[in-house]
C-alpha cells in the first residue's frame, strides 16, 4: 500500500512536466502579441514600436521559448507564479486566489446535487425498471445529455428567473444566486451517474451473490441496499473521482452564462487579454487538480475493495 | 412415510413478449425425510429451473403452474414473504459457482452472521458461536480465522462448505444443491460428497441433488428423474434407472458415462505410474 502511493506520486511528475509544457507551447502559438495586447488594456495612449519593444523586455518576451518555459518552471516551483501582463501590481497566485473561493462554492454545490440526486434515482430506476418512473427519468437522462450547458443555463434563467421570478439572474452573493449556476453545472453529471448508477446495479442484479442471497432468505431491501447497490457504487467512485475536477474546470461555461466571479471567468477574460501567466496557471491549476483527484480515488477504491487491497499489499 | 416436498405437474413458461416459451412441461417429483432424489440432466434441460420456481426464485417474466407441496404447504402462488422466510430456514439451498455466490465485499462472517439474523432471534455472540459451530460441524479449520475472510480469499470447496454449513444450519426439512460439486476440483469434489453423504445418512433431512453428473448422482440418490428439454423422461429407484433404463436419452447417457468410465479405467491400468 505504502509503496503504491509513493510509486503513484514519482509517476506524477512527469505527467505534469508534460501538461505544463504542451500548455506553454499551445498558449504561445496565440497568433498576437501580448506586449501590445496589455499595453491597450493598460490604456497606453500612444503605443509606439520602442514602448512594446520596452514592454517586452519588461515581460521577458524577449527570451527564447525555451529559456522562458525554464524559468517560469523554476519559478513554478518556488510557488511563485509571476505578474499578471496586464496589471503589474496583481501577482498571479493573488488572482487566482481571490476566484477560487466563489469557483469551488460553485462546484461544491454541484456535487452535492449529482450526489443526492444521482444515487436515489438512479438506484430507483433500476428497482423499478421500465415502469412510468424508470421512462421519465430515461427520458430526462436523454434530454439533458444531449443539451449543452449554456443553452440550459440560459433556458432556466429564462424560467426560474425571469418567468417564475423565483431566483436572481445572475451574479455572487447570497446562496440564492448559487442554486441555478450549481444546478445547471450539475445536470449533465447528474444524468450521466443516474445512467450509470442504474446500469450497474442491473448488471450486478444478474450476479450469482444475488441469487444466493435470496436463496439464503435475506428481504428484498437488504439484498438491494446492502450488496447490489454497494457493488455498483464501487466503479462510481473512480468516476466521481474524475468529475471532482471536471466539475471544477467545467465551471468556465456557466461562470460567464451566470457572471459568477469564479477562475473560470478570470480565465477567459485573461486569454481576451492575451496574460500568459494567469492562463498558464489556470491550465496548471486544472492539471494538478485531474492528477491528484485520480490518485487520491484509486487510493481510496484500494481501501474499499478488499480484493484490490489484497493484490498490492 | 410422506413426503417432504411433493410436486405435481408443473409447469414453467417464460413470457417474452406476448410469445409464451415453455422451459418447464408438467414435471412431478417427490422427496421424503432421509431420502434423496438426484435430477439428471444437461444443461438446460430445465432441473435448475424446476426448482429455483418451487423456491419462488423466478421473476414476473416467467409463469408457473401446477402444485408444490412442502409438509403440505402449498408454496405455488404463496405470498412471497413466506417463501422468502423459508429459504434458508425450512428449505437450505446450496448452489454452483461458490466462488461467485458470495458478495466480494463482505467478509464470510458478516455473510453468515446476516443469514442467521434473518432467520433466528439470537444476539451478536450467539450469532457467532452458532457461525463457528457450523464451520465445525463442516471440518473446517481454524474457524475464526474463516470469518475474517473475504470470498476472494478462501478456496472454492471451503466456500462450498460454508455454503452447506448454511443450508444445515436451521435444521431444515429439505436441501435443494443445485449443481454443488461442478464448479470446484475433483479433491474438493470428492469431500464435498463425503458432507452430502453425512447429512443423507443423519437422515433428518430430504435432500434434492441436481447434477448432470451420473457417477456423482450414483453415489447419493435413492431416487433419481431425467430430465431432458423441459421434460421428465424417466424417474424411479436409482438402481433400476442405472440397470435398465426404459427411456433411449438416459441410455444414452447411461453408455455415455460408462464408456468414459471405461477409458478412464484402462488409461490407468496402462500406466500405473499416474496411479502410484
Amino acid at each position: 500500500m505504502k509503496n503504491y502511493v509513493i510509486m503513484r506520486l514519482l509517476a506524477t511528475v512527469p505527467l505534469l512536466l508534460g501538461i505544463s509544457f504542451l500548455c506553454f507551447v499551445f498558449i504561445n502559438l496565440i497568433p498576437s502579441d501580448p506586449a501590445e495586447v496589455a499595453l491597450r488594456i493598460r490604456q497606453t495612449p500612444v503605443i509606439t514600436e520602442e514602448l512594446i519593444a520596452q514592454t517586452r523586455a519588461e515581460l521577458g518576451l524577449d527570451q527564447p521559448f525555451l529559456v522562458r518555459y525554464f524559468q517560469w518552471l523554476w519559478d513554478c516551483l518556488h510557488f511563485d507564479l509571476g505578474v499578471s501582463y496586464t496589471n503589474p501590481a496583481r501577482t498571479v497566485l493573488g488572482e487566482i486566489g481571490r476566484c477560487l473561493p466563489a469557483t469551488l462554492e460553485l462546484a461544491g454545490l454541484s456535487l452535492v446535487y449529482v450526489i443526492v440526486l444521482s444515487l436515489p434515482i438512479g438506484f430507483l430506476s433500476a428497482v423499478y425498471k421500465d415502469t412510468w418512473f424508470d421512462r421519465i427519468m430515461r427520458g430526462f437522462v436523454f434530454a439533458t445529455t444531449a443539451m449543452p450547458v449554456y443553452w440550459v443555463g440560459l433556458l432556466l434563467i429564462w424560467l426560474i428567473s425571469i418567468r417564475l421570478d423565483l431566483l436572481p439572474t445572475s451574479g455572487y452573493g447570497s446562496f440564492a444566486h448559487l442554486i441555478l449556476p450549481a444546478f445547471t453545472v450539475a445536470l449533465s453529471y447528474i444524468s450521466t451517474y443516474i445512467r450509470l448508477i442504474r446500469n450497474n446495479m442491473l448488471e450486478n442484479m444478474r450476479e450469482d451473490y444475488v441469487l444466493y442471497a435470496q436463496a439464503r432468505g435475506l428481504k428484498q431491501r437488504a439484498i438491494l441496499v446492502r450488496h447490489i447497490l454497494k457493488n455498483s457504487l464501487q466503479s462510481c467512485v473512480t468516476a466521481i473521482g474524475m468529475s471532482i475536477p471536471q466539475l471544477i474546470a467545467g465551471t468556465i461555461v456557466v461562470e460567464n452564462v451566470f457572471a459568477w466571479p469564479g477562475v473560470g471567468r478570470l480565465c477567459i477574460a485573461s486569454i481576451f487579454n492575451r496574460d500568459y501567466p494567469v492562463i498558464q496557471a489556470y491550465v496548471l491549476l486544472v492539471g494538478v487538480l485531474f492528477v491528484f483527484f485520480n490518485l487520491a480515488f484509486d487510493i481510496l477504491q484500494y481501501a474499499a475493495d478488499p480484493r484490490l487491497r489484497e493484490r498490492k499489499a | 412415510m410422506t413426503a417432504v416436498l411433493e410436486v405435481r405437474d408443473l409447469t414453467v413458461r417464460f413470457r417474452n413478449g406476448k410469445r409464451l416459451t415453455s422451459l418447464v412441461e408438467r414435471v412431478s417429483f417427490a422427496v421424503r425425510r432421509g431420502g434423496c432424489l438426484g435430477i439428471l440432466g444437461e444443461s438446460g434441460s430445465g432441473k435448475s429451473m424446476s426448482c429455483k420456481a418451487v423456491l419462488g426464485l423466478l421473476d414476473d417474466n416467467f409463469q408457473v403452474e401446477g402444485s408444490a407441496l412442502f409438509e403440505g404447504r402449498q408454496l405455488l402462488g404463496e405470498h412471497p414473504e413466506v417463501l422468502r422466510r423459508l429459504r434458508g430456514g425450512r428449505i437450505g439451498v446450496v448452489l454452483q459457482n461458490p466462488m461467485s455466490c458470495f458478495d466480494p465485499l463482505y467478509r464470510i462472517g458478516e455473510q453468515m452472521a446476516e443469514t442467521l439474523a434473518e432467520h433466528t432471534r439470537l444476539s451478536r455472540n450467539g450469532i457467532r458461536e452458532k457461525s463457528l459451530e457450523l464451520l465445525e460441524l463442516m471440518r473446517i479449520r481454524s474457524p475464526e480465522d474463516v470469518l475474517r475472510k473475504y470470498p476472494h480469499q478462501l478456496s472454492g470447496g471451503m466456500l462450498q462448505r460454508v455454503m452447506i454449513g448454511l443450508a444445515l444450519s436451521l435444521r431444515p426439512a429439505l436441501i435443494i444443491a443445485d449443481e454443488p460439486t461442478t464448479a470446484i476440483d475433483s479433491i474438493s469434489q470428492y469431500s464435498i460428497m463425503q458432507e452430502f453423504l453425512r447429512i443423507k445418512q443423519a437422515g433428518e433431512t430430504a435432500l434434492i441433488f441436481i447434477s448432470h453428473d451420473l457417477g456423482v448422482l450414483s453415489l447419493i440418490a435413492d431416487e433419481v428423474m431425467v430430465m431432458h428439454g423441459g421434460t421428465a423422461v424417466e424417474s424411479g429407484p436409482a438402481a433400476r434407472i442405472f440397470a435398465e433404463a426404459q427411456d433411449g436419452y438416459t441410455r444414452h447417457l447411461i453408455r455415455q458415462h460408462k464408456a468414459v468410465m471405461s477409458r478412464f479405467l484402462s488409461a490407468i491400468h496402462q500406466r500405473p505410474e499416474v496411479a502410484a
